[in-house]
């Protein structure tokens, strides 16, 4: 049986590979990864927790977080989609008309 | 009608609306959607009388995760007006920007359908299911004008530090479950006032602060509003401004006050400096600004500084003039964004300060009016903002924090700065030959008219106002 | 003892799938042309430059995709628990998928699926 902190280190370790993820790369889509994996994090948290405290109700939150992920990749997406279409080249640095 | 229904008629209004609007857009006719507009209107006006008609109401709803209390119904009333001024104003500037579709009322209704329950949330999944429900709406309303790479780029720019603001609030929310075992509001407050001074309590809040920080756009986290108030369409970035800072403050005081009511002592001192850096920073970097609509999103940074100083003095004063400061504020930027809105001349929105030149001289009206607004943004009596203004930094003075109010002050005043150079080169500048632009429509005429007896009616009658702010807040601090 | 008919199971499955590739080695006929000994990549020109041409097409399937494919995920905890839940959860369902069948049909009407 592995012990509860090791679910909650390595969920502490995705969440902060996530935010260096985010504040170190330039492309929207691995910064959006990035964020991704921040989400993962939480919901890896929420379910290690839930087992300690044996109540569901962290797994369905857990549930609720992928699927707003689900929809934030949709909207994320379909904005990226959308830039692409008007400017064939993509990274946040390009982003020239409007300093980040 | 079900008892256990009355605690959800906000939402089920506003809900209601958006999927009617659905439905709508889907019939004929395909080319004229301004029809949807008036329904959205009309819905968002029911949800504002349903709000005031269930005032004193208490109750809850699916185990409590949401609630019904005058707060919540404040709130509402806030968010219902800045839904409804967004609405009058975007009809006409759609149809000019060839951006008239359906589309724009959904997400303006859902979107303001995630505020409402923000406000009325009781358990941090609502909260964090409401937060996203606002925002991305949001975040597609920001690029909505496809065609232009402005636009496309503020909604970007707005998703990717959004949703990064989402992974820090998630697993703040993850935290605090691991400290409590609940993500019920008061269950979480039973346990933090059962002594539990588990560090990951502390270290989930901060989290849960910095997500809360984005969102209501206070410093440090403010980078991304001056490109988004810029890059978006303007009736969106009014909403922006108003609708998801009152909901987002909404959630921040009911966390706050009700639910950390224990370590007041420790947020105190954090919003204390986020509140003087935020002021000061909006204000100084507002100066240099000659895009108005970019010196209006500093300008609005600096107003979320000044509504956390209510924040931080606490109590049923500093809460109950953060509530009545967000009405204020409501109706004084939405008002200000309707007359840029309003001015637009030939696909080009008004946004440089030379295009103010000589207002007062092609638009005698609109110059007054935009004028009236910049004079509350200031704070002079006898409009709604010096009523708002005086309340807070009352409170600061009241709960001991003088330098905080002697801050707040000081910022007003190079803040005056910048508001009256627009007024001055509306009435002192040549007109320089601009053309003037077309009529504003009767619905933009309408959103004016009524955001002024706004900032009137509370400039001067604020008293009611206040009792009801206050009243609204008792909830929270009982 | 029950796991024997478990591994009996992945046995037959790694059998048949096995079966189905080699086969027609066998048993098809062989006529090459251009076309067919060209890499295989869907909907695009496999030689192309990396930065050319792209169908966006295939983005907006996949978001579509990902809506539905959540939607599932939603319904199995109440697929689990139906009893438990009774007709309230039963309308509750009903309620949320009326509410997805209608942006689906939103998305239909609205041409998100025509693929031009």
């Amino acid at each position: 049986m592995v012990p509860e902190s090791y679910y909650t280190a390595l969920s502490a370790i995705l969440f902060t590979i996530g935010v260096v993820g985010v504040l170190v790369r330039r492309n929207p889509l691995v910064i959006f990864m990035s964020i991704e994996l921040m989400l993962n994090a939480a919901n890896l948290a929420l379910v290690a927790f839930g087992h300690r405290f044996g109540a569901a109700d962290a797994q369905v939150l857990a549930f609720f977080v992928m699927t707003v992920a689900a929809a934030e990749v949709a909207v994320g997406l379909a904005i990226i989609v959308t830039i692409f279409r008007l400017r064939r080249r993509l990274s946040v640095d390009e982003l020239s008309i409007m300093r980040w | 009608m079900d008892a256990a229904l009355i605690p959800l008629l906000p939402l089920l209004v506003v809900g209601g609306t958006a999927l009617l609007v659905i439905v709508l857009d889907l019939l004929p006719p395909r080319d004229r959607k301004g029809h949807l507009g008036v329904v959205a209107l009309a819905g968002v006006v029911m949800a504002l009388l349903v709000s005031l008609g269930l005032w004193g109401r208490e109750g809850r709803a699916f185990r409590g995760m949401v609630v019904l209390d005058n707060f919540a119904l404040f709130l509402d009333v806030v968010i219902c007006y800045a839904a409804a001024l967004v609405l009058l104003l975007s009809t006409d500037y759609l149809r000019r920007n060839d951006g008239e579709r359906g589309e724009y009322y959904i997400l303006v209704l859902l979107s303001t359908l995630g505020m409402v329950l923000m406000a009325a949330a009781a358990d941090l999944i609502v909260i964090f299911l409401a937060l996203e429900l606002m925002s991305l709406s949001l975040y597609v309303l920001a690029g909505f004008f496809r065609g232009r790479l402005a636009a496309a780029e503020a909604s970007m720019k707005y998703f990717l530090l959004g949703a990064f603001a989402t992974g820090f609030f998630i697993y703040g929310i993850a935290l605090i479950y691991g400290a409590t075992g609940s993500t019920a509001l008061d269950r979480i407050a039973a346990a933090t006032r059962a002594g539990t001074r588990d560090p990951l309590l502390l270290v989930g809040l901060g989290l849960l602060l910095v997500g809360f920080g984005f969102k209501i756009s206070s410093v440090p986290f403010h980078m991304w509003v001056p490109d988004v108030y810029e890059g978006a369409p303007t009736s969106v970035t009014a909403f922006i401004a108003t609708g998801s800072k009152a909901a987002g403050f909404a959630a921040l005081l009911r966390v706050l006050l009700s639910t950390f009511k224990v370590s007041q002592p420790d947020w105190t001192v954090l919003l204390w400096v986020v509140a003087v850096l935020t002021m000061t920073v909006g204000n100084v970097v507002a100066i240099a600004q000659s895009n108005l609509k970019r010196m209006l999103a500093y300008s609005s940074v600096a107003h979320v500084g000044y509504m956390l100083i209510g924040v931080v003095a606490g109590g049923a004063l500093g809460a109950g003039s953060v509530l009545f400061y967000l009405l204020v504020y409501t109706f004084t930027t939405a008002g200000a964004f309707g007359v840029i809105l309003l001015l637009e001349r030939g696909r080009r929105e008004a946004v440089d300060l030379d295009d103010y030149a000589g207002l007062a001289g092609r638009h005698p009206v609109l110059a007054l009016t935009l004028a009236l607004f910049l004079l509350s943004l200031i704070g002079m009596p006898p409009t709604a903002g010096f009523a708002g203004k005086f309340y807070l930094f009352g409170a600061a003075v009241r709960s001991g924090y003088i330098w905080l109010a002697v801050i707040a002050v000081l910022n007003s005043a190079v803040a005056a700065y910048y508001y009256l150079r627009v007024v001055v080169y509306m009435y002192m500048r040549d007109t320089e030959g601009l053309p003037t632009g077309p009529a504003p429509s009767f619905a933009g005429r309408l959103a004016l008219a009524i955001a002024l007896w706004g900032i009137f009616q509370l400039g001067l009658l604020p008293a009611p106002v206040l009792d009801l702010a206050q009243a609204a807040v008792a909830p929270l601090l009982r | 003892m029950e796991h024997v008919t478990l591994l009996m199971v992945f046995g037959l499955a790694l059998l048949v799938a096995g079966a189905m590739m080699w086969l027609p080695t066998l048993l098809a006929p062989r006529r090459t042309s251009a076309a067919k000994v060209e890499p295989f990549e869907c909907g695009k020109d496999p030689l192309a430059l990396p930065e050319g041409r792209f169908a966006i097409k295939f983005s907006t399937v996949a978001i579509f995709f990902i809506i539905f494919d959540i939607e599932v995920m939603l319904i199995f905890p109440w697929a689990v628990q139906v009893r438990a839940l009774g007709w309230t959860g039963y309308l509750a369902m009903l309620v949320f998928l009326g509410v997805l069948m209608l942006g689906f049909l939103y998305m239909w009407k609205k041409g998100g699926l025509e693929w031009d």
